[in-house]
């Protein structure tokens, strides 16, 4: 025999919606500041961050991502009957076995979609986005949903000022279908495995622990070439992007990274790590909803992503918003 | 060469963290007089590697408390 046969795939994948969901407790950095020994000026000063989101116990994972997965299908058009893949992104998953996102496409009334839990950290949204646009377009799904989401208090020390002030909880989704117009380019994702206790929960212990410094030298120093490979590779340059949302982690970072793209002025950045922490993988499309929802940004416009974290890994793309 | 040295590391203080390049001198602590946080000590850190071709890994990093630690150690580890 010759070969296997294939199924045909689309010409391409595209964004048809979005939807985020955001805990209810808003936590202030005036509210932390009366536990352990810090306070505003310096929560802004260093990371950008005036207020996260904190999940209470009822938010669970499965809940916060059906609620976001919910309503990125409401705002694609598309029924749960028709997503056949299920990507649900998480550095913080309730349980090792069995995976999440099986049950959130349940809750959502998916029929029997492929569905499985994907880790890599805070560049996880981004990694699933790929898989979920390359599984459309190499036919193995037609319509997609994609979940970041995270409760990653149930990972922090909230008495560690060095962690506790940065990390919070959420979820945001988007539904990917076939499309003859391409709308999501080409991913540039690659790991950093020699750095992998820079963002780590250390043997024997619950909580995650970062090394800042060692973080904010490889953010600031080795992505850079990834967005400007991952422009290169959709066939745009910096003066086509409308909108700039790269992973929310530290507000200098975000600031840093367009400063080097000399991106326009006229580019909306995406800043949503002020009111709502670092989210990991969630971080993504939680700003994406909000510049959607905020009008800040339109439908159509070229947004360039990037997901970075621990692993160390990254993930950067260029996609047409719904 | 140190005169040159201190130059350039005072144009990378003043892009970097905002320092007036009178202020770069030799006895100042990054930190104390010239409110350089640990942040932006990294982005001192790179500036410097890319402009005189020196590594300065994180471990280095933090024995430079000084203008004049980050002078001598340029010196030293100047290609």
């Amino acid at each position: 025999m010759s070969g296997l046969q294939l199924t045909a795939g689309a010409a391409g994948a595209r964004i048809l919606g979005f939807g985020s969901y955001r805990p209810r407790r808003r936590v202030t950095n005036d509210e932390l500041a009366q536990t352990m020994d810090t306070n505003d000026e310096w929560i802004q000063a260093r990371v950008g961050i005036a207020e996260r989101r904190w999940a209470e116990p009822d938010e669970t994972l499965l809940e916060m991502s059906a609620a976001a997965g919910g309503k990125a299908l409401a705002a694609s058009g598309l029924d749960a009957s028709e997503v056949d893949l299920v990507l649900l992104a998480s550095a913080s998953l309730p349980r090792p076995i069995p995976g999440l996102a099986p049950e959130v496409a349940h809750r959502l009334g998916a029929q029997r979609p492929g569905a499985f839990d994907l880790n890599a950290g805070c560049a996880g949204w981004c990694y699933a986005l790929s898989a979920a646009a390359d599984a459309i377009r190499s036919g193995s799904a037609r319509n997609a949903l994609v979940i970041g989401g995270e409760r990653l208090t149930d990972y922090t020390d909230l008495t560690d000022r060095t962690t506790a002030v940065i990390f919070a909880d959420g979820a945001g989704a988007a539904v990917l279908g076939p499309s003859d117009s391409p709308g999501v380019g080409p991913v540039v994702w690659g790991s950093d495995g020699d750095q992998s206790s820079a963002i780590a929960i250390p043997e024997g212990e619950k909580a995650m622990s970062m090394a800042g410094q060692a973080v904010y030298r490889w953010a600031t120093t080795r992505l850079t070439a990834t967005l400007l490979t991952a422009m290169e590779r959709a066939g745009v340059g910096p003066e086509d992007i409308d909108v700039f949302a790269p992973h929310q982690a530290n507000l200098r970072i975000v600031e840093l990274m367009a400063k080097r793209l000399r991106l326009p002025e006229r580019t909306v950045i995406a800043r949503d790590i002020v009111r709502s922490g670092n989210t990991s993988s969630a971080s993504v499309p939680l700003a994406l909803s909000a510049l959607l929802e905020s009008g800040e940004a339109k439908s159509g416009d070229i947004a360039l992503l990037l997901g970075y974290g621990a692993g160390l890994t990254f993930a950067g793309q260029v996609v047409v918003l719904p | 060469m140190s005169e040159d040295i201190q130059t350039g590391l005072a144009e990378i203080l003043e892009e970097v963290a905002g320092v007036a390049p009178a202020d770069a001198t030799p006895e100042k602590s990054f930190t104390e007089d010239l409110d350089v946080d640990s942040l932006s000590m990294v982005e001192i850190a790179t500036a410097v590697e890319d402009k005189f071709g020196v590594a300065i890994p994180d471990d280095e990093l933090a024995n430079i408390k000084t203008v004049g630690d980050a002078m001598s150690y340029i010196q030293k580890n100047k290609a």
